[in-house]
């Protein structure tokens, strides 16, 4: 039973990984540079923080 | 065909969601940590006997205490993805930030591998068939944790909650299953902590043993990383901090009161599993196999929160050019940042593979005591640039500066007790950090777009 746990964690793995590669190549083809990396840091805090004490 | 602007995305930039709440962060913290009390803490015994176990249990406690409010105050006004990366950045400077996102990324990532390979082993330990290894557990539990990860982070700490919550109920049962208000039935304290051996090499024992004592609460500042992922992060952050503190606190002083009672120091300094060998002590076989799905369970959990943590903090640090912007890419979807994720990935199970579980520990608990270094001297930084008053806190920590001397001569006395033991990794960890200091300094702080970098909507700093 173990040894076959054993190659059933070497699929999941391989299917996982191989999934996930799939989906990076799929989003980076699909969606431009700046899009993905447009994230900002403190943007909604900026945004919605009037900070007053 | 690219797309520039898609539904899925709010207005026109993608961040990460913000779909957390206290619980989240419990999770997060506890989940990272637990798996300390499960192997770790006990190698304390081993350097100083079963009463220095105790004694490091609580002076530790201390300095962990003083890292959650320390981290609670700062964080509550900092909220944002890196964590203790942000706050550097935003309260010394550019420099300090940087060796902090690496002390993170260093921390987090050999916990993951250290955690991978206790599963691995413990797997192996188990199921005593000649022959197997434990490479495929740990490429499935980093591979698996990882693809958790890339899918979204509710999901990911919605499952690091249950599995956390059920380590550490297995830790209850134990305890309340050995009858812990009457000595000599199971337990026998005793006879096995007596004076002739409870500090068995004297007081350098206990300092020794601190080198250990850390995984009692190794990594409950973990927390920081999901703020800009909660939805109230003022509230929220400490909360779940000072929560999961104090649940570290009772699980701790549980399990060295089982252990203790029920090992010899002298095995069970040794142990890799010393729950699970309680679990098998009590005779009983349903507690036995509990402790080993908790084993499992609390192990599977710290690597998930490792994944978690270092993915945002090497994250953070693509977003402020610190490392090429390519890392700071969102995912669309699942709004998680995936190619750091991804980029991490590889690098963990080479480590697994190659490294040893005691190496991996010691970069882990190295990375971890310099980051604590830092925040004793950044909440003095904090308080003296933006005094009380002069900011809006979500939380602010008592008796200033009292926890952070506190937490700065313990790191002191951290420090040694790893040198006594790990000396040599000790200065190489140093000597890296100092050459990729001179590197960012001198080559990579040229791409910083240095006014972007600051983004809090603060006054400016008292004498500045």
């Amino acid at each position: 039973m173990w040894v076959a746990l054993s190659y059933a964690c070497w699929g999941i793995s391989i299917v996982l990984a191989l999934w996930m590669l799939y989906d990076w190549f799929k989003v980076d083809t699909t969606y431009t540079e700046d899009v993905l990396t447009s994230s900002r840091e403190g943007e909604l805090e900026a945004v919605s923080e009037k900070h007053r004490i | 065909m690219t797309i520039t602007l898609e539904p899925t995305i709010h207005g026109d930039r993608v961040s990460l969601l913000r779909v957390l709440g206290p619980a989240h962060v419990w999770a997060l913290g506890v989940g990272i940590v637990l798996v300390g009390e499960f192997t770790g803490w006990n190698f304390a015994a081993d350097k100083g006997g079963a009463l220095a176990a105790l004694i490091v249990c609580w002076i530790v406690g201390l300095l962990y205490t003083s890292v959650a409010m320390i981290d609670s105050e700062v964080t509550s006004t900092v909220a944002a993805a890196g964590g203790q990366y942000a706050q550097a950045k935003h309260i010394v400077g550019p420099l300090m930030a940087f060796n902090v996102a690496l002390f993170l990324v260093f921390a987090y990532t050999m916990l993951e591998v250290s955690d991978a390979i206790l599963l691995g082993d413990t797997i192996v330990a188990k199921a005593g068939v000649e022959g197997l290894t434990h490479n495929s557990f740990i490429a499935a539990t980093i591979v698996v944790l990882a693809w958790l990860n890339y899918r979204g982070v509710l999901m990911t700490l919605n499952v690091n909650f249950v599995i956390t919550a059920i380590a550490y109920i297995s830790i209850v049962i134990l305890f309340f299953s050995v009858s812990p208000w009457t000595q000599g039935a199971v337990l026998k304290l005793n006879e096995l902590v007596t004076p002739g051996n409870a500090l068995p090499y004297g007081w350098i024992g206990v300092i020794a043993a601190f080198q250990f004592g850390i995984w009692y609460y190794l990594g409950i500042e973990g927390t920081t990383q999901a703020a800009e992922e909660v939805r109230s992060p003022a509230r929220s952050l400490p909360y779940g901090t000072m929560a999961g503190m104090i649940t570290l606190l009772i699980a701790a002083a549980m399990t060295w009161y089982v252990c203790a009672s029920l090992m010899p120091w002298e095995y069970l300094g040794i142990t890799y599993y010393p729950l699970w060998d309680a679990g098998k002590l009590t005779g009983s076989p349903l507690l036995e196999n509990l402790l080993f799905v908790a084993t499992l369970l609390a192990a599977l959990a710290s690597a998930n929160g490792c994944i978690n943590d270092a993915a945002r903090a090497w994250f953070s640090l693509g977003r402020d050019r610190y490392l090429p912007s390519w890392f700071s890419a969102v995912h669309p979807k699942y709004r998680t940042p995936y190619r750091s994720i991804l980029f991490l990935l590889p690098i963990a199970l080479a480590f697994a593979f190659i490294a040893d579980l005691n190496q991996a520990i010691t970069f882990s608990i190295l990375s971890g005591v310099l980051q604590y270094t830092f925040m004793s001297i950044n909440i003095i930084m904090f308080r003296k640039k933006w005094p009380l008053g002069s900011i809006r806190r979500g939380y602010t920590h008592p008796f200033h500066p009292l926890p952070a001397i506190v937490l700065f001569c313990l790191c002191v006395v951290t420090f040694f007790a790893i040198f006594l033991g790990f000396g040599s990794q000790l200065i190489a960890m140093v000597a890296f950090y100092f050459l990729i200091s001179l590197w960012f300094h001198f080559y990579r702080y040229k791409f910083v777009r240095r006014g972007d970098q600051f983004t809090m909507p603060w006054p400016k700093p008292q004498g500045y």
